[in-house]
């Protein structure tokens, strides 16, 4: 604040920090209304000329309060999936060292990188009956490719990163010898575990764990190719949403993406309370 | 129990704890190996076979099909605009966030989140319920002549929506690690706006935003939920790589579906190897430090 002051006494200041106010403001503001808040005004002020009785009508019609149910429950057990194994990968990529760590390391940014669609088609086939590891899983009755399991599978695979790159730095940061004098203080290794090592990371695993979770509900691409998207069995919000548009139903994907839409900014603020308890907690 | 007591309890177990621990490690590594191979590892792999399955023929066979070529032309188009429009808005955006407090500044950070956290077809509807025929601009656009959805416009414009964050989120913390000392420093010497930044204030984010530029050109060729809302998905006409291969799997023609994905996995594996040079130089430098 004293430094700004201090500068706007040299003369030429006022003019330099006009000029540079406006340029980036201004690109900022008109392009992030164009893209963004200007659509999202649209979808809410769309859905508000529908009446509140007929909103929530077809909010709550049967077949969607069918795909909420089946994209949250869905999305939870994903997210909780990744909870556990990707705290289990954060540790093991940190703390051991074994032939193509860095290999390993490298794959988890996989789902940021590979388009939704090939995620949807690859694991649909992988997770076919016929296919590599759809093969063995056949003979014992588990069938993946257009079931729930499906779409929990490639939930999981969109929303592998967040919990292990939240955990990895925090893991990395965490200091050995505080382990090590709780060792030697008589703590067994699963004292340590759940007392010493755990509790500074429990902010970086929900923030994660709730990042995967809004990611996983979210998701189209790939769960429209693995499920077979049948309504009350395996179609989630999203792709209701698009076959309502399909059918030229806009009042529908109107209610029912507005209700998506909520969720995200929900999530978002969500996710938000998060890192500023985990920035408190590093502090 | 006294201390004294469990030190001497510990000393017989010692060896048998020390195995076991070794133990544990080895099963752990196991979990998460058989874990990321199951779910990402051999899925991706399959991409390559798939694409092969019946030889090279048949894969450039698919590479040089009209509709492909005109659905790798669209998306290079996408991507040609919608890059360049969110490198310059993810610079400003990260230069406004970086360097000037003021008040809803953190709100203005995570509306630049929004994208991360919607759903892709919802973004789509978004941009139908402004753009669309019956959209809030739809009266407009039409007495204008001007299409939109349906048209490339709707492909460019979800195209940008999507990945707009990731410049921005990438910049913003290394601008605001630099300060502006060097920044003040330049402009006391008398150098201008202009000069301060292409000199001073870009060398010292190159990274970021050559790593932000690669996210965002990653998501942009890989749009799909958005496009798939927003485009009539007409063969050869409205159709980018992510709708072919859609198309092609659909259709069974589960070969011309996986050389397609080989095409967009290939940025997927470049992207990931720029991340890696990326990051090991940021870890060289820290080191310096």
């Amino acid at each position: 604040m004293t430094v700004s002051k201090t500068q706007s006494t040299s003369p030429s200041a006022p003019k330099n920090w006009l000029k540079g106010f406006s340029l980036p403001w201004g690109v900022t503001i008109t392009y992030l209304s164009i893209v963004l808040l200007l659509p999202v005004s649209a979808l809410i002020l769309r859905a508000a000329t529908l009446s509140p009785a007929e909103f929530w009508r077809l909010a709550t019609a049967p077949v969607a309060l069918s795909t909420y149910n089946i994209t949250f429950g869905t999305a939870l057990f994903a997210a909780a999936i990744n909870c556990v194994a990707g705290t289990a990968t954060a540790w093991v990529l940190v703390r051991y060292e074994f032939p193509f760590k860095r290999v390993l390391d490298a794959v988890i940014d996989l789902p940021f990188a590979l388009p939704t669609a090939v995620a949807g088609i690859t694991l649909a086939t992988v997770y076919s009956e016929q296919g590599w590891i759809g093969s063995f899983l056949t003979p014992l009755g588990i069938r993946v490719s257009f079931t729930r399991l499906g779409v929990a599978v490639a939930m999981v695979f969109i929303s592998v990163p967040f919990v292990v790159r939240t955990v990895q730095p925090v893991l990395q940061e965490l200091d050995y010898t505080i382990e090590e004098a709780a060792w030697s203080l008589g703590a067994s290794r699963w004292e340590t575990c759940w007392r010493v090592v755990l509790p500074p990371l429990i902010p970086a695993i929900l923030t994660g764990t709730t990042q995967a979770f809004a990611r996983a509900v979210g998701e189209y691409g790939s769960v429209v190719l693995i499920a077979a998207n049948i309504p009350y069995q395996d179609l989630i919000a999203p792709i209701l949403v698009f076959q309502r548009l399909e059918e030229n139903d806009m009042a529908g994907a109107t209610a029912i993406g507005t209700v998506l839409l909520l969720i995200s900014l929900v999530l978002l603020l969500m996710v938000n309370v998060l890192q500023a308890w985990r920035q408190r907690y590093d502090g | 129990m006294t201390a004294e007591s469990k030190s001497i309890q510990s000393l017989p177990g010692e060896v048998k704890s020390e195995k076991g621990r070794e133990w544990g490690k080895i099963a752990l590594i196991a979990a998460v190996v058989t874990y990321l191979a199951m779910v990402l590892l051999l899925p991706t792999l399959y991409v390559f076979i798939g694409a092969f399955s019946r030889g090279i023929g048949p894969f450039f066979a698919t590479l040089i099909d009209p509709d492909f070529t005109q659905a790798l032309r669209l998306t290079a188009m996408a991507v040609g605009i919608a890059v360049p429009f969110n490198v310059v808005f993810g610079l400003c955006a990260a230069w406004v966030i970086a360097r000037r407090r003021f008040r809803g500044r953190t709100l203005l950070l995570s509306i630049i989140d929004l994208p991360f956290s919607i759903s892709p077809i919802v973004a789509g509807l978004m941009l139908v319920s402004l753009y669309g025929r019956n959209g809030l601009l739809g009266p407009l656009l039409q007495s204008l002549d001007i299409r939109i959805i349906f048209s490339f416009p709707g492909i460019a414009l979800a195209t940008m929506l999507g990945g707009m964050p990731f410049v921005a989120r990438e910049v913003i913390p290394v601008l605001e690690e630099v300060g502006t000392q060097e920044e003040e420093a330049a402009k006391t010497l008398g150098a201008g706006e202009w000069q301060t930044f292409w000199r001073v204030t870009l060398p010292s984010i190159r990274w970021a935003l050559l790593y932000g530029i690669i996210l965002t050109t990653a998501r942009a060729m890989g749009e799909y939920g958005a496009i798939a809302v927003v485009s009539s998905n007409l063969i050869g006409r409205t159709q980018t790589l992510t709708l072919y291969v859609e198309g092609a799997y659909r259709n069974y023609d589960s070969q011309s579906a996986f050389a397609a994905s080989v095409v967009l996995a290939g940025l997927a594996g470049v992207t990931l190897v720029i991340k890696e040079v990326f990051e090991r130089r940021i870890r060289i430098k820290d080191e310096e430090v």
